[in-house]
């Protein structure tokens, strides 16, 4: 397109609204928004789920199925107005111009076809390439992503990568044709934080390399920061503030905006002292959206008859660079103003040990092989695992996929038994005791939150009979009638109306089907509770009012709480203790003091690297870790993290690849299991920095 | 791979031994026995004679030993008869049994005598295998290509008016067995009485009275006689496994990795021909494979229908005439067909899809 | 009196089906007035495919159910002079009450071909539904264990099930539904096995919910089994002291056969959807709380397979149809002058194309039933798939 100049925006979007059309009614999917990206420029685009960001996204590309529909405004690409292209138009674009990486790399790579042919189709399409040609340029470009072997990889099938190296041939694939402007959709969000470290960087640089522009979508305020130069809060459809993104993160001009960042674990956030404030209420649903102001309902500074009259307009905010607020008082406000209500708790004391695992080692066998053939192989799923816990402490369970988290809750609650070692709960050992042996009481006792909301409710079911069913197993009451009184407590307990017994979870939020899911585990009184990253499927401001919850109900019953979970940020603000798990083997385990600090693990010091905070203030050092983490069928031999150890050279005599770690205890409590000396782990720096204010 | 294919024969011999067992079993039952004596000896048989003829033609003893001889792995019974001449289910009466062989099973290629052909049952069998060989052939022909053409084109654009069309074929033919097929086409096009072939015949399009004959003959393969069996096989096989690729298409085409394709630039064509055709015709793949028992139904239907004398024709005749030989040697070549296409269908399955074959 | 026009035929054919118009009618306007409380059942009618083939079946229901009202002649009567007459032929001399026309024309023995299709149905929808029912119990009482358990066990059922399905059914029939298998005593075997399989179904399934509660569980699965033991042993056995339960030996033959040839498909169906379903977390949390694996089964996971189960379950009734005709087609396991559809069909093949009426009648019947349940099976899939 010869007749573009390249100082104007290359992507421009103008009061586009797009609406789906239901058998029953329009629902509108965004209002009214507009942005502006200029060449070379890295937009981020952030809200939570169903705010209609991903929905802003496939309407530059024009897919946006058949009841989707754009009702209003306009899109132009280097001033061309996508929005009323032909098809045959929009084909030479799509792909050559504007190009799109997904959310999940695996379903977006056709499984019957090798990466080499999906590669090259893009330039033979595009300037009918001929085929040996697109395939050299194919192997050039995955080189480029810095994936090993290229000439391996273009000739495997998508099913033969790890989830990492998908990803980065989706990037791959995306830049074949050179596009002006790429598209990230949730780039890293299924993938593991150190891997997702690797992906990031590697978009940035290469965006600097092509000068290529980007939409970045996301949900993670730090990944924005981390890889946008400007950003666009979206809430129920609308932007609500857009900026650059320092301005945003420190001169912010929403209440939304201030919202969500006081409801996210920032370092210096602590339970106790300093707790998350939660934003009140539930996300409008779209054909339930109040009159006025979206965020209304739920804002602080709301103000009746003012904020509910009309639809609000983008105001600029005069002395920064075009950022933009939907706020009608936002020059009222005092911005700096510390929140009203933050109510200090206090700290619950630390009691007995209620669990003590000693040595705990889980094998399985599986067999290799497609065709239930091949040799049988143990998979070590836990290695030697050894802590106790406290009443009323967390402990938290740190690691990436295929650390053995999982397998250890499954051992605890008794759905495995261990291959050896040993599990006292209340000192009685129940390490071999499968759950269908355990009484009553020892099965109540130990109960656990599940991680996805969607899953955790029988959808059959309504909220009241599940959790009286919990009742009834755990021999609670002695009639009905004192197990539905105790059930409708229970939902009190969890802050959910007495209305939702009789509702079916479909009818539930995701916030409230974890408050259902928490409840039902805590209706024999459990003393110890498994959460098995009960959080992260939630939008951000659910998830501090969830955890908050959490913590609320461990300060009453003193219950333990092991809280497993890959988000160090939260992990950091809630819990009293720490443990680091990879490969089925721990670690580190410390103080949460202890862990957050040096000297740490390698492994630890990678993973608190590779964690994007969204604080400005904040600097953290950069360690990409090579690669992706080895499958737990087939570990390094030594240990389990030599492959990705940027520290190994440290150690004489190549004892990492030969030898299992020994566990050195550093300090009281605070034990690793590296074989660098204490000499040279008290060189390590701290990975973050907090500057002053 | 190898051990895979060995585990899936290892698998299917059992199968084959359980199933030939059973059959065997089921055709063999005793009262089975006293008819084919009272058939075969003389209706005003005593229970006692009647008793006394199973004992000497060697069905009397145990079932299990009886299989074993049927199958050829235990040596064939002889014994020598009130007359005095020895008898031997290796040898005709009256021959020398020294010179038989002392396994004669089918597996040694004895299928033993049929009574309804009044012959040995392999070759009578073969030559109506053969009769239906044909008949299949042409319901392949006919079947595979229009199926498959109708499902992907319905699952390509779901809800559309064409898919809207198509799908209500599929489901009225899957709703149509072919006894009612048959009889609805037979009325249709070849009764001189009723349907077109009247009409055409009054217009003198036609020559003879009806339009396609309503019997067909494996001696005689044209256009006219074989139309009708073919279609009546076919079209519920059209029907269902054109569904099945729809609904293969419909899920494929939803896939994020079309999008992809779509998102690459690529025409509907090319994502259509390249993208999704693949990977929709994996599961109907399966299907038709696993049609072949439902086929061979078909088979026996319209030949029974048709009074063609090919296998399914054979099968009845066998069933109604209580020739139990005959009968046996249908169910070996029934529940064979079944097992091959089955084995056929899982390795093929697995050698189309390669996120099975590479891991 | 004149023979018919085609006009007048069909004129009478309606009037003579008024009763099922008024149930449909009736049926029709109480459901889609209370749609929106009736759950999937009352979504079926925003779904113009599933209306059109719920009204189908509920034809041939209501016909069946009313067939004594509908029929114009005993379908048995043979009248002289009416042999393979075609359709409105008029009686010659009727006697007085009796019926003036053969609406749909005379068979090969001089019978009401119209009358013989009405009652038809009722053969039909005897047996059919009963028979995918008992299918479904047998396939679910087997098929949860064996996706929830996996291991031997799986390997064992599923072999089994592979089995019964490697036969081609028409052998299997022609095995199975003889006169000769009858005098072994066969059948009976099969039925008080197959008959046993509801019974363990809900005596686990009631056990499985209210076992905290024994009082409850005592008086619940005390009424299954008593009833069940008597239902029982009057159709497995045919024994049964009051004669309510009863069964004939034909119609044992023939049902347990359907029963035995549907199982293991049910069986594979349920079997893959447990295999999906038992990775949810609310299965975990059942196990986490102690649940027995037969709680967890069957009211953790069974009510969550319901909407693929009910779907099956149409196409399946419609695939029994289509075997009972089979069988009738055959001349298997049904008395000579039966007037099923099946053999109504096989009769009226041998004078098909001189006199196509007497099978193409019964054969419409038949292909019209079928499509109905099809449609309707499609119908609650694209409805249940909504949510």
């Amino acid at each position: 397109m010869p007749d573009w100049d390249p100082s104007q925006p290359i992507l421009e979007i103008d009061h586009l609204s797009i609406s789906f059309f239901t058998r029953l009614r329009e629902i509108p999917a965004v209002m009214d928004f507009s942005c502006t990206v200029m060449a070379g420029e890295a937009m981020g685009l952030v809200g939570e789920s169903g705010c209609g960001k991903s929905t802003v996204a496939l309407a530059v590309m024009r897919e946006l199925g058949k009841t989707g529909r754009i009702t209003g405004g306009s899109i132009r690409f280097k001033g061309r107005d996508l929005t009323r292209m032909s098809d045959e138009e929009l084909r030479h674009i799509r792909g050559s111009e504007i190009a799109m990486i997904y959310q999940e790399p695996m379903a977006s790579l056709n499984p019957a076809m090798k990466i080499g042919a999906q590669l090259a189709e893009v330039p033979m399409i595009h300037s009918g390439m001929p085929k040996d040609e697109a395939w050299k340029l194919a192997r050039q470009i995955v080189a480029d992503v810095r994936l090993p072997d290229p000439d391996r990889i273009i000739h495997s099938y998508p099913h033969q990568l790890s989830g990492g190296q998908q990803q980065r041939i989706v990037i791959a694939m995306a830049l074949m044709a050179k596009p002006a402007l790429l598209i990230l959709d949730e780039p890293t969000t299924a993938l593991d934080v150190t891997v997702e470290a690797g992906i990031v960087d590697l978009v940035k640089e290469l965006g600097e390399k092509y000068g290529t522009s980007m939409l970045f979508i996301s949900h993670n305020l730090g990944l924005v920061l981390d890889v946008c130069d400007r950003i666009c809060v979206m809430y129920s459809g609308e932007a609500v503030e857009t900026g650059s993104v320092t301005e945003v993160f420190d001169k912010m001009r929403h209440p939304y905006t201030q919202a969500l960042f006081r409801s996210i674990p920032l370092p210096g956030a602590d339970k106790n002292a300093r707790p998350l404030i939660s934003i009140p209420g539930n996300f409008p649903l779209p054909h339930e959206r109040p009159p006025g102001c979206n965020f209304g309902p739920r804002c602080d500074y709301f103000q009746k008859g003012r904020c509910d009259a009309a639809d609000v307009p983008m105001f600029p905010v005069p002395g920064d660079d075009r950022h933009e607020t939907r706020c009608l008082r936002w020059q009222e406000i005092d911005w700096d103003a510390p929140p009203a209500k933050r109510d200090v708790k206090e700290r619950a004391p630390i009691g007995r040990v209620v669990l003590k695992m000693q040595d705990l080692k889980k094998y399985y066998a599986v067999s290799t092989g497609a065709f239930g053939g091949g040799a049988r192989k143990v998979v070590k799923a836990n290695e030697t695992l050894s802590f106790e816990a406290h009443e009323g402490e967390t402990l938290a369970i740190v690691g990436e996929s295929g650390c053995g988290k999982s397998t250890f809750a499954k051992v605890l609650m008794g759905l495995e038994t261990a291959t050896s070692g040993s599990i006292m709960l209340f000192d009685e050992n129940v390490q071999s005791t499968p759950i269908q042996k355990r009484n009553t009481d020892t099965v109540s006792s130990v109960q656990m939150v599940f991680q996805n909301p969607f899953d955790t409710l029988n959808p059959s079911m309504t909220v009241g009979r599940q959790i009286i069913r919990a009742l009834e197993i755990f021999k609670y009451g002695k009639s009905d009638a004192e197990r539905h009184q105790r059930m409708l407590e229970l939902l009190d307990l969890v802050k959910l109306p007495r209305a939702f017994a009789d509702r079916m979870p479909r009818q539930l939020s995701g916030g409230q089907k974890q408050r259902v899911g928490i409840a039902r585990a805590f209706a024999g009184g459990a003393k110890v509770v498994v959460a098995d990253e009960p959080v992260s499927a939630l939008d951000v401001s659910v998830q501090a009012a969830v955890t908050d919850l959490l913590m609320d109900i461990q300060r009453e019953n003193r219950t333990t709480l092991l809280f497993i979970s890959h988000d160090l940020s939260i992990v950091r603000y809630l819990s009293d203790r720490v443990m680091v798990m990879y490969l089925g083997h721990v670690m580190e385990m410390g103080t949460t003091d202890q862990v957050f600090s040096p000297p740490y693990h390698p492994y630890t010091e990678a993973l608190l690297s590779a964690v994007p905070i969204a604080d400005t203030h904040v600097t953290r050092k950069r360690i990409v870790l090579e690669g992706d983490i080895p499958s737990a069928m087939n570990p390094p031999p030594g240990c389990p993290f030599q492959t990705r150890c940027r520290w190994k050279s440290q150690v004489p005599g190549g004892l990492c690849e030969r030898e299992v770690p020994p566990v050195q205890t550093l300090a009281e409590g605070h034990q690793i299991k590296c074989h660098l000396s204490r000499e040279v782990l008290a060189t390590m720096e701290p990975v973050i920095r907090i500057a002053a204010e | 791979m190898l051990i895979f294919i060995l585990r899936r024969l290892g698998l299917m011999l059992l199968t084959a031994f359980v199933l030939t067992f059973i059959v065997f079993y089921l055709t063999n039952l005793p009262p089975n026995l006293e008819k084919l004596a009272r058939s075969e000896g003389s209706v005003r048989m005593t229970d006692e004679s009647v008793a006394a003829w199973i004992e000497q033609n060697g069905h009397g003893g145990s079932v299990l030993l009886r299989y074993g001889q049927w199958l050829g792995v235990v040596p064939g019974w002889t014994r020598v008869d009130d007359k005095g001449v020895p008898r031997g289910r290796c040898f005709a009466a009256g021959t020398d049994p020294t010179a038989a062989p002392r396994y004669c099973g089918i597996l040694q290629g004895n299928w033993g005598h049929s009574t309804f052909f009044r012959g040995p049952v392999l070759p009578n069998l073969a030559e109506k295998l053969s009769a239906t060989g044909w008949l299949m052939l042409w319901v392949m022909i006919v079947m595979i290509p229009s199926s498959l053409i109708i499902g992907v084109v319905a699952g390509m654009r779901e809800g559309s008016r064409t898919d809207r069309v198509l799908s209500t074929f599929s489901i009225a033919t899957t709703a149509t067995p072919e006894y009612v097929s048959g009889v609805i086409l037979v009325a249709l096009l070849a009764s001189p009485v009723t349907g077109l072939s009247p009409l055409l015949a009054d217009w003198g399009l036609i020559e003879g009275k009806v339009l396609f004959q309503g019997a067909a003959s494996p001696d005689r393969i044209t256009f006219w006689s074989f139309t009708l069996p073919v279609m009546t096989i076919a079209l519920y096989g059209i029907g269902y496994i054109a569904r099945m690729t729809r609904a293969s298409m419909t899920e494929v085409m939803t896939a994020q990795y079309i999008r992809t394709a779509r998102l690459k630039g690529a025409s509907f064509r090319q994502v259509v021909l390249k993208h999704a055709l693949r990977n929709a015709l994996i599961a109907p793949f399966t299907v038709i494979m696993l049609q072949f028992p439902w086929l061979l139904n078909g088979v026996v239907i319209v030949e029974t229908l048709f009074n063609y004398k090919g296998f399914g024709w054979t099968l009845v005749q066998a069933a109604g005439n209580n020739d139990i030989n005959l009968l046996l040697g249908c169910s070996v070549v029934a529940v064979f067909v079944v097992l091959v296409t089955q084995l056929i269908s899982d390795i093929g399955y697995v050698f189309l899809n390669p996120r099975i074959r590479l891991s | 009196m004149e023979d018919l026009t085609y006009t007048a035929i069909l004129g009478r054919v309606i009037a003579q089906f008024l009763p099922v118009w008024i149930a449909l009618v009736v049926t029709f306007a109480v459901s889609i007035a209370f749609k929106r409380r009736l759950g999937l059942y009352g979504k079926l009618f925003d779904s113009p495919v599933g209306m059109i083939g719920f009204g189908i079946v509920m034809f041939w229901v209501f016909t069946a159910l009313l067939a004594d009202h509908i029929i114009t002649f005993d379908p048995y009567l043979q009248i002289s002079g009416m042999k393979n007459k075609p359709m409105g032929t008029v009686l010659a001399n009727a006697a007085e009450g009796q019926y003036s026309h053969f609406l749909f024309g005379g068979d090969h023995l001089a019978r009401d071909v119209f009358s013989r299709m009405v009652m038809g149905a009722r053969e039909v929808l005897k047996i059919a539904p009963a028979a995918t029912l008992f299918a479904f119990m047998v396939g679910i009482t087997l098929g949860l264990p064996a996706g929830y358990f996996g291991g031997r066990l799986d390997t064992g059922l599923s072999f089994l099930a592979n089995l019964v399905l490697a036969f081609p059914v028409i052998l299997l029939f022609y095995l199975l539904v003889t006169p000769e298998i009858r005098q072994t005593g066969i059948p009976v075997v099969l039925a008080a096995l197959l008959f046993l399989f509801p019974i363990i179904f809900l005596t686990v399934l009631l056990n499985a919910r209210f076992f905290t509660d024994p009082m409850k569980r005592n008086l619940y699965v005390g009424a299954v089994l008593i009833i069940g033991a008597w239902a029982y042993s009057g159709l497995a056995f045919n024994a049964d002291p009051l004669g309510v339960w009863t069964m004939s030996p034909n119609m044992l033959n023939v049902f347990v056969s359907v029963v035995f040839v549907n199982a293991p498909t049910v069986f594979r169906i349920v079997r893959g959807i447990v295999m999906d379903l038992k990775s949810r977390d609310y299965v975990a949390a059942g196990q986490t709380r102690g649940e027995g694996p037969w709680y967890i089964m069957l009211w953790e996971i069974l009510p969550n397979a319901r909407g693929p189960l009910i779907v099956d379950f149409c196409l399946r009734i419609g695939y029994t149809t289509i075997l009972l005709g089979t069988l009738g087609f055959f001349g298997l396991g049904v008395a000579p002058d039966s007037p099923d559809w099946g053999s109504t069909i096989d009769d009226g093949r041998k004078t098909l194309s001189m006199f196509p009426h007497a099978a193409l009648v019964p054969a419409l019947a038949l292909m019209s039933l079928v499509l109905g349940l099809n449609l309707l099976a499609d119908g609650l899939r694209e409805e249940s798939l909504r949510d």
